[in-house]
């Protein structure tokens, strides 16, 4: 278990997220995959702090950590209001704000 | 017997973020959405940050799952939650996530000096004592930014999923109270 391989579990973590992100159409989906790249970030954090020393790698994935917390509770709410809206929670449907 | 279990944390969680991107089944997706969450913790764990692996576990895989569980079952229509994967749009994804995968690997593994020749010195560990000190010392000014923002993060959550504007509620239930009142009077 090397610094590389942890980038390397990361960077496929993360490029999972990516395609989830432009392949999925329901906003719930794609709030999971937001979470998993959020998750393959945490641990670029942790594994640095690990192989380089110091407590700030763990800090900094604590502020992570409740930052995507916030973020999903708040996503969750607008899913909430656009399927109250809508019926639906396709992403194509928050677009009525376009142009 | 480190990196084997390394290998095997990694593969959990590759295989369980491949499915919750490909799963039809919403509920299935969070589920193993949490499968994928538990096995960064084992990583965290291992690489000697327990404490945080410890905080991923309860609040992630026991407060975020529920969440986004609540979230999918309350956003459901009555036909199940399946999510179509569209293959046009699935192809171009998959394109764009290959390509930049084989980008960053290739920084990772042509990079000089992210895995030194001689083997270092053991890391010291970190504690949940370091951990608390370096919160409440060094970065104590991030640590109260946060907890603003998760206070700004409740109350716009609750704002934005009310139902209605409590104006347009007290019309109604005035209506309904004198509405109800004439009636009462005709019963008796």
């Amino acid at each position: 278990m090397t610094l590389s391989y942890c980038l390397l579990l990361a960077a496929a973590l993360f490029c999972v997220g990516i395609y989830g992100l432009l392949a999925r159409r329901q906003v719930v989906a794609i709030l999971l995959s937001v979470e998993l790249m959020a998750n393959a970030a945490n641990i670029v954090f942790i594994a640095f702090g690990h192989f380089r020393g110091g407590p700030t790698g763990q800090v900094f994935t604590v502020f992570s950590l409740a930052l995507t917390v916030a973020e999903v509770v708040v996503g969750l709410a607008l899913v909430l209001l656009l399927y109250r809206r809508h019926g639906d929670t396709q992403v194509r449907l928050a677009s009525e704000m376009k142009g | 017997m480190e990196a084997l279990a390394f290998g095997i944390a990694a593969g959990c969680a590759l295989l369980s973020a491949l499915t919750v991107v490909r799963s039809r089944d919403l509920v299935h997706a969070v589920l193993w959405l949490g499968v994928t969450l538990f096995a960064t913790a084992v990583l965290y764990a291992m690489l000697g940050a327990s404490f945080v692996a410890g905080v991923q576990v309860l609040l992630y895989v026991g407060g975020v799952v529920t969440l986004m569980i609540f979230g999918v079952m309350m956003t459901r229509r009555h036909d199940g939650a399946t999510a179509k994967l569209e293959d046009p749009a699935s192809a171009r994804a998959a394109a764009v996530a290959l390509s930049l995968f084989v980008a960053v690997a290739w920084a990772v593994l042509t990079t000089d000096g992210l895995d030194p020749v001689t083997p270092a010195p053991m890391p010291p560990v970190i504690s949940a004592a370091d951990l608390g000190r370096a919160l409440l010392h060094e970065h104590v000014l991030a640590f109260e930014v946060v907890s603003m923002l998760l206070l700004a993060t409740m109350v716009g959550a609750i704002v934005i999923a009310r139902r209605r504007d409590p104006g347009a509620e007290v019309p109604r239930t005035l209506d309904r109270s004198a509405a109800t009142v004439p009636a009462a009077e005709a019963a008796e």
